[in-house]
């Protein structure tokens, strides 16, 4: 059986006809305005959570509504409502033009583009993800908190939270544009606490992505729990982290949240047209070592990070931010690509219809270069090697940035020593890149744990990076 | 306000439907908001939302097996789909003896009116918040020379109701509003950028602070961080200003969460009558503060709402505990679930905040001969379960008890336990500006990370 048409799904499941958005759009257009979409969601979020190794939660929550924009200029109107019918657009359509009236200068935003053609299929699941078996879904949950558990002994507590989302969207705008996409998305999340001579620690995995719930059975499942375990049972034995400036080798992987936070936000096209980031004016300038090139790909097969189409109907695309080492592009949203006179580059998302798209990113990461990890961290005499991490945080306009580390070594003589604390990294994001001096060859991106936060919007996105060698960053330990 | 008594006909339906659908015990909330946020930049509108949302959510007891559904359909039809939802899925999920609601004896039997309603949410209009944003970043943009940019600034104001009703029998009601205005400055010098912003808050449209004043607090704080530089590695005093000193107290409460402690979770494990902070430190929670941030009648599952100190003179005095949390350490709940429609209670402090001490904060810089004044900490590196705390920081350097010049890209560290007992002096200027308010706080040493 072909599974519907998500434009079919969202207009039959509110009983609203393309004609009737076409009015709806008319109403929106009717001031001095450029821009006009209607943004509709239809989505379900089902969770199951085991504790003292018994799944114990499950909750199922259903969001559906609208959200009605128009543009002119640098000016966004905009209305939403949880309640969808033609009455409602209407009125959200006639609330979000009074953005028109509050000004008269006008940019025509030309980034406008006919009905798109979608050239790819991301994740195309069989059905919904929520459909998956209740019996199955807790199957694995109890399994995982086994495996956890027989790691070591001095596992204690075990949390393990599974989540499945079947989520519907579909962008009306003017010319007939009219674009959908179903979105799946999992996302398993583990958490250990190990206890020895008093001593307690934790220790966190997770993946996930737009996939199949079966893929997690195929042993990925069971290497989160192995790794939250250990992780637990490698902390047990950390020393205060050093303090102060010094060489940090970031391992494959997650670390690459540093690409995200020390840069990626600050390409972010909004921030460059308001001129208040770092890297304003800085396009076509060094920004990096000549070793680092980073992309920004929403067109990653099954990625958390990616989308078939952004959350204003534009396919995703692969971005270069940085090309051995020089800055070539921002992330755009159809606003801010019109401000700037840049193209569309698929990064205007949302979390939901409650909100305005901005640019984001979708999956960050740098390419591999040719070195193997272990001569890496054997060029090191002293430093930090960072292997997992906590979340971010970066300061736009004056670049800073820090990372935390939940799982790092200290490195001695070219070899991993032992485990040390957790500790914030903090840098600047315009200079950093400039003191990578090795790039291994082994780029790996996350397993699928992101959630990256802007001006009160949460947007699942991934990482990537290979292991990478810095030439001084500063550690945030309490030790010597 | 406008009559809304439907949403409590929402959640008492939901609970009956529930308990037709075989729920032995079942609660649900109901929620209504609405809302306008309006954003200008450099003097130009930006933006212009409003906002309407409306949301029930249900938890059922089927057995000892517990569910959670929400939806936004509430329609009769819609509910009853719901309840039936919520028993089919709760078949799924395992028995937990210690499932359920409240007892009976600790639900709220007064429900005090608590000043959290500005009739004004119904009838705000776009230009007049517009108005109020204008002016605060006019203020902030004629402050000075330097000031040559605006991330800009936005006014929001809304309001709303919740219902709550379970299956003891407790339905209760309440409304509330809150406004919203903040600036956000950008300044240049030397070709380096800095931004901080200000903001006010408060239950009342005609509470907020004169958006002039905000303007120019923005300005003064933003300006203050030109020229920041970096310092060396150093082990030294940190004193906090009241926004950081606040961070510290939501760590604090993160801690003595009954969800964290039973979970094995938290460094305050098992602290219960011991002394966990300096005697100048006496924290306070309260649900009852009229026109609070986070005031509320009841909490989310009905429990009465009640003042309570939480450390008293460095001894930690009670937990922060929902039903579920108290069943499992054995104690009685003491009104701290928060809920939204779509999950289990969380629990979360009220207003929670930390007693004003004798010295006026420029006392405190005084004390100092050096070390560092922290006015922002960014990133998440606090490990609750071991207590270790590194956050990047900015702020200005203390020399000689005088604040010298800015500093930035730096962290600070300890381990919360020892920072809580070392706190050394606490000010005299607490000032309550949103859900968590604390005065400014010395410490006595944490280690600074730099050059």
């Amino acid at each position: 059986m072909q599974p519907a048409a998500p434009e079919s799904l969202v207009l039959d499941r509110f009983g609203l006809t393309g004609s009737a958005l076409e009015r709806v759009l008319g109403t929106a257009l009717e001031r001095r305005a450029d821009w006009a979409d209607c943004y509709f969601e239809l989505g379900s979020v089902q969770t199951a959570s085991l504790e003292d190794g018994i799944v114990k939660k499950a909750t199922r929550n259903v969001r559906q509504g609208v959200g009605v924009r128009v543009m002119a200029g640098a000016r966004s109107g905009y209305a939403y409502s949880d309640e969808v019918s033609l009455e409602r657009l209407e009125l959200a359509a006639r609330t979000a033009r009074c953005i028109a009236d509050h000004g008269t200068d006008s940019t025509a935003l030309t980034a406008r583009s006919l009905a798109v053609e979608v050239g790819h299929d991301l994740y195309p699941l069989a059905g919904s993800l929520l459909d998956t078996p209740l019996a199955a879904q807790v199957a694995l949950l109890e399994r995982l908190d086994k495996i956890a558990r027989a790691e070591d002994p001095a596992i204690t507590h075990v949390l393990v939270g599974l989540g499945l989302e079947h989520n519907v969207i579909l962008v009306a705008g003017p010319d007939g544009l009219l674009v959908g996409d179903v979105r799946p998305l999992l996302r398993i999340g583990i958490s250990c606490i190990a206890e020895r001579n008093g001593v307690r620690t934790q220790g966190t995995s997770g993946g996930g992505g737009r996939y199949e719930f079966a893929e997690l059975l195929d042993g990925r499942a069971e290497r989160f729990a192995r790794t939250a375990a250990r992780q637990a049972i490698v902390n047990l034995d950390a020393a205060p982290a050093p303090a102060g400036t010094m060489t940090v080798v970031l391992g494959p992987g997650w670390p690459g949240i540093l690409l995200h936070e020390a840069i990626g936000h600050g390409l972010e096209g909004d921030f460059n047209r308001k001129r208040t980031s770092a890297f304003t004016d800085r396009i076509g300038t060094l920004v990096a070592s000549e070793h680092c090139t980073v992309i920004d790909d929403g067109t990653l097969p099954g990625r958390r990070g990616s989308l078939n189409v952004d959350d204003e109907g534009t396919p995703t695309s692969r971005t270069v931010l940085i090309e051995n080492g020089i800055l070539r592009g921002y992330l755009q949203d159809r606003q801010n690509a019109a401000l700037m006179g840049m193209s569309l580059t698929g990064n205007g998302r949302r979390e939901s219809f409650s909100h305005l798209p901005m640019p984001r990113m979708t999956n960050t990461f740098m390419l591999a270069g040719e070195e193997t990890p272990e001569d890496i961290i054997r060029s090191v005499d002293r430093g930090l090697y960072a292997v997992s991490f906590g979340g971010g945080q970066v300061d736009i306009t004056s670049g800073k940035f820090v990372f935390s580390a939940s799982e790092a070594y200290l490195i001695e003589g070219g070899r991993v020593g032992r485990p040390v604390r957790d500790a914030t990294l903090i840098g600047n994001g315009p200079d950093v890149l400039t003191r990578i001096s090795r790039v291994g060859a082994d780029l790996a991106l996350d397993e699928g744990i992101g959630t990256c936060g802007k001006d009160g919007q949460s947007v699942p996105v991934g990482v990537g990076l290979p292991t990478v060698r810095i030439d001084g960053l500063t550690v945030g330990g309490t030790g010597t | 306000m406008r009559a809304r008594s439907d949403l409590r006909d929402v959640a008492e339906r939901l609970v009956r439907d529930a308990l037709a659908a075989g729920a032995r015990a079942a609660d649900a909330v109901a929620g209504e908001s609405d809302g306008l946020s309006v954003g200008v930049r450099l003097g130009e509108v930006e933006k212009l939302k409003r906002a309407r949302e409306r949301r029930a959510g249900l938890r059922v007891f089927v057995g000892d097996s517990t569910a959670i559904v929400s939806t936004a359909d509430l329609s009769a039809h819609g509910l009853a789909d719901l309840a039936r939802d919520a028993c089919a899925l709760a078949q799924a999920t395992a028995p937990d003896p210690y499932a359920g609601l409240p007892d009976a004896g600790d639900l709220a039997t007064e429900q005090p009116d608590l000043g959290l309603y500005d009739p004004a949410s119904e009838t705000l209009e776009a230009d007049a918040g517009l108005a109020l944003a204008r002016a605060a970043e006019a203020a902030a943009l004629t402050a000075a020379p330097e000031i040559d940019n605006s991330d800009g600034a936005d006014f929001g104001g809304g309001g709303g109701q919740v219902a709550y009703a379970s299956s003891l029998g407790f339905a209760g009601t309440y409304s509330g509003s809150s406004f919203s205005l903040s600036v956000t400055p950008v300044a240049r010098r030397n070709g380096s950028m800095q931004r901080d912003s200000w903001y006010t808050f408060n239950r009342h449209l005609a509470a907020l602070d004169d958006p002039a004043s905000v303007g120019h607090e923005a300005a003064r704080r933003t300006l203050r961080r030109l020229g920041a530089r970096r310092v060396p590695t150093t082990e030294c005093p940190i004193v906090f200003d009241p926004d950081t000193a606040a961070s510290l107290l939501r760590h604090l409460a993160s801690a003595i969460s009954g969800t964290t402690l039973y979970r094995r979770a938290s460094f305050l494990l098992d602290r219960l009558g011991e002394r966990i902070a300096a005697p100048v430190v006496t924290v306070i929670d309260d649900p009852l503060r009229v026109g609070g941030a986070a005031s509320r009648p009841f909490d989310g599952e009905g429990v009465a709402s009640r003042r309570r100190t939480v450390v008293r003179a460095g001894v930690l005095e009670s937990y922060l505990l929902d039903s579920y949390s108290a069943r499992r350490l054995g104690l009685r709940p003491t009104g701290h679930a928060s809920r939204y429609a779509g999950d289990a209670p969380v629990v979360a402090p009220t207003n929670f905040f930390m007693e004003a001490g004798p010295h006026a904060p420029e006392a405190i810089v005084k004390s100092v001969s050096s070390g560092l004044f922290v006015t922002e900490l960014i990133g998440f590196g606090v490990n609750l379960v071991t207590g270790d705390y590194s956050r990047g920081a900015a702020g200005l350097w203390i020399e000689h008890g005088e604040l010298t010049h800015a500093v930035e890209e730096v962290t600070i560290a300890g381990n919360l336990r020892d920072m809580l007992t070392g706190i050394e002096m606490v000010g005299s200027d607490l000032v309550f500006r949103g859900a968590v308010s604390a005065p400014t706080v010395k410490i006595g040493r944490m280690t600074v990370a730099g050059t």
